[in-house]
């Protein structure tokens, strides 16, 4: 056992704080939240000179070969200052979708690009019915006489950041029931393909996302990512790796959160002294640290098992620390807005941002019930 | 960063678990199984065993007995201990009194007393409470006076567990009612056997005998049996505060008694079917399991995190005991709740060790009295508040 981060990656931690504590304090953020494109495209080059946009592409792809570890590492700084750009949808979802089931020539092509901020992709997968099953796929992707070119049709929610993504990768059933484990293919299609009409939204954290209708789309054959029919393994790969990646955020998001309370109970006066003074406070702020640390304990946990080769054990690692990390998002942001009193409920004080970035979490890819059902139906 | 364990430490579990699944005596491990109460002389029994493989006391420094394993190592030994499951040496002997001796001990006393502790030929308890100074220990009361090369010591102690089995107990007194209340205190040992100590029973919500409060009466304890110097006890009894941060969690205790709560489940009707596949059951046990698998790795990050300034203790272990009684004390409520109608009958007899009952269901029979008697854990050396005062103070700066 080791918790110890090695040079590289305790230098990209240091370079990533300092950029984020200069350029991301909690005003910048709000112009760019309220703004159009609702986050920074400087921030976004920003990002891909220090190298996290190719963060964990294959070296030979045009990527730095980073792990999971370099991913949680970026998303709990990221969670610390609420960052609003698609990180999430480019480089961990559509990125991971790409780095596991593209061609080398898929990859060679666009992950350079992606690596330098030059293009950004979103993953259209979840449908409104499907709540949180992955599997539940309405969108067919059908083609005459197998073989020549596909046909997408079909409606795809929330997708996260589609609104200025240039690419996305749309799951479709290629054969087999709604809810089948089979019969999923991925394709990459150009997000002004004809056929495919947006609907660009606000998130209730500040981020963006799409509504995206696909009404015969057509792609070829090329525009496969993987095997047709064989998606949803990777499918739940990526998003596995996602989810250890969003616990992270979520505890970067709970420990400034944290942070900032302990920070105002030292500064709030009432009756003479500082509210921190009173124990009733003071046990409270203690509770909310012991649950970041177990947070925390779970979030590397998770970014530990993020790639296991055994899928069940990946699957069971993640759930728990979802399930887990959902709600102890959701109790440490209560308690924050409730030890800041009146000025927590604003929207003018940073922490109902954490509250709410942390609601979402706690919903995006399952939330807390959701995960520990998971984890309990298949524990033995 | 890595969180799996080594090679070395992979086969270091084998050869703990090959050792415990060998060396528990069976009635012994029967007894851990059912939750029932170990006698002195089973407890003796036990720690001769470990004693004679070098594990009595795996923490202490090499040179008195310690194995010099590293952090990991030691967490390991303590999780594979609980889960086999085997009885766990004396507290008092091997987390307290000894690291306290080896800290700051004499060299004299140090061979006196450290070998008899290690291998329980002297079995310590713990004057420390009284009826005016439970969280606020500092307050205590009871007197030491020197008289030429003996301290009379007079007053009362409470809480004193196995105070009727100890040979020996560790005390705090106070030598200068006058000094601010830390620094009056003075730590003696007090051999059991002196004349003028009175120990009273005192039986506990579990229906168990094990703790005592204690009346001393112009007991002689010689000043070679002081520790350190005259009025720095305080100083001497702190220490122990984070000390022992490879154990206070007791991750394994809690561990074993989910995986229990699940054996029992599969062979108990529910509804038509085994509680096991009840899924409101099944959540339960989910969530505890996963909030003791944080733990665990919470404890592994401040253990190697500790290892840093040598034998500095972390207020963050104050994390571990709190959040490591919560979850026996849940653990416990699992057993319980697993049992339904079955943990009602009460048998005091076989609570304390009895081999035989009346009851069908000897497997029920110490569920709620374990479970009554976990409440006590999250008082215990330190409250839960108390170490959330120590956190807020000296974590969170307020």
């Amino acid at each position: 056992m080791d918790f110890e981060l090695t040079t590289d990656q305790q230098m990209l931690a240091d370079g990533l704080g300092r950029l984020l504590a200069e350029r991301y304090d909690f005003e910048h953020r709000k112009a760019e939240l309220f703004g159009a494109p609702g986050w920074s495209r400087e921030m976004w080059s920003r990002y891909a000179e220090m190298g996290l946009l190719g963060l964990p592409f294959a070296e030979a792809d045009g990527g730095l070969g980073g792990g999971p570890v370099e991913t949680m590492i970026v998303a709990e700084a990221f969670g610390r200052a609420l960052v609003l750009e698609p990180y999430i949808p480019t480089v961990l979802l559509a990125g991971g979708l790409l780095r596991l089931a593209g061609t080398p020539a898929q990859r060679l092509e666009l992950v350079p690009r992606i690596a330098e901020g030059r293009e950004l992709l979103a993953f259209a997968h979840v449908e409104r019915q499907a709540r949180y099953d992955l599997a539940d796929i309405a969108t067919t992707a059908q083609r005459q006489d197998g073989r020549g070119d596909w046909t997408l049709d079909g409606a795809k929610s929330f997708v996260l950041h589609a609104d200025t993504a240039d690419k996305l990768i749309v799951s479709a059933r290629v054969a087999g029931q709604r809810r089948d484990r089979s019969g999923l293919a991925l394709f990459l299609v150009d997000s002004n393909a004809p056929g495919i009409s947006r609907r660009a939204y606000v998130m209730q954290d500040g981020m963006r996302a799409a509504d995206v209708t696909l009404c015969g789309v057509r792609v070829s054959d090329e525009a496969l990512l993987g095997r047709a029919g064989h998606a949803l393994p990777i499918i739940e790969r990526v998003v596995d790796y996602t989810i250890a990646a969003l616990c992270a955020e979520a505890v970067g998001a709970m420990t400034r959160a944290h942070e900032l309370t302990v920070e105002y109970l030292k500064v709030r006066k009432q009756f003479g002294v500082p509210i921190g003074s009173f124990q009733a406070l003071q046990h409270r702020a203690v509770d909310m640290l012991v649950m970041i640390e177990q947070a925390r304990s779970l979030s590397m946990y998770a970014t530990m098992m993020a790639e296991d080769a055994d899928a069940n054990a990946r699957a069971q690692a993640v759930s728990a620390a979802k399930a887990y990390i959902g709600r102890a998002g959701k109790l440490v942001g209560e308690q924050a807005i409730q030890l800041h009193g009146g000025i927590g409920v604003t929207e003018e004080c940073a922490i109902g941002h954490y509250y709410r970035r942390l609601t979402m979490i706690d919903i995006l890819f399952g939330d807390s019930a959701h995960h520990l059902s998971v984890v309990a139906a298949s524990a033995d | 960063m890595d969180l799996r364990f080594t090679d070395n430490e992979l086969a270091f579990r084998e050869e703990v678990q090959q050792f415990f699944r060998t060396a528990v005596p069976p009635d012994i491990r029967r007894k851990c199984v059912l939750g029932q109460r170990l006698s002195k002389p089973e407890l003796q029994r036990w720690t001769r065993i470990l004693f004679e493989k070098g594990w009595a006391t795996p923490a202490w420094a090499p040179q008195w007995g310690g194995t010099g394993w590293t952090a990991v190592q030691q967490y390991i030994f303590k999780e594979e201990l609980h889960m086999a499951p085997a009885p766990e040496p004396l507290s008092f002997n091997v987390n307290m009194i000894g690291p306290v001796l080896i800290a700051f001990g004499t060299e004299e006393q140090k061979r006196q007393f450290l070998p008899s502790i290690a291998s329980l030929d002297y079995w310590f308890c713990q004057g420390f409470s009284e009826p005016g100074a439970g969280s606020d220990l500092a307050s205590l009361r009871t007197s030491a006076c020197l008289e030429g090369d003996h301290y009379v010591v007079n007053g009362q102690k409470l809480w004193t567990s196995t105070a009727h089995h100890a040979d020996w107990c560790f005390l705090l007194v106070r030598t200068d009612p006058s000094a601010k209340k830390q620094q009056g205190i003075t730590y003696l040992l007090m051999d059991m056997r002196s004349p003028g100590i009175t120990v009273r029973p005192i039986v506990t919500i579990d229906g168990h005998h094990e703790t005592n409060e204690m009346f001393l009466e112009n007991v002689r304890i010689p000043v070679a049996n002081r520790i350190g110097e005259e009025n720095r006890g305080w100083d001497y009894a702190k220490y122990l505060l984070g000390h022992e941060r490879s154990g206070i969690a007791r991750v394994g205790i809690s561990k074993m008694r989910v995986r229990r709560a699940k054996e029992l489940a599969r062979n108990i009707d529910a509804g038509g079917r085994p509680l096991s596949e009840d899924r409101g059951f099944r959540e339960r046990v989910a969530l505890l399991e996963i909030e003791l698998k944080a733990l665990e790795i919470t404890q592994m990050r401040l253990i190697s995190a500790a290892a840093a300034p040598a034998g500095k203790p972390d207020p963050k272990s104050s994390i571990l005991k709190m959040k490591g009684s919560q979850l026996q004390q849940a653990a416990a409520q699992l057993l319980l709740e697993t049992a339904g109608y079955e943990a009602m009958e009460f048998d005091r007899e076989f609570l304390r060790g009895a081999a035989e009952t009346p009851s069908p269901h000897d497997w029920a029979l110490t569920l709620a009295p374990n479970h009554y008697w976990a409440r006590h854990v999250s008082i215990v050396g330190g409250s839960n508040e108390i170490q959330r005062n120590i956190l807020a103070k000296t974590v969170l700066g307020l």
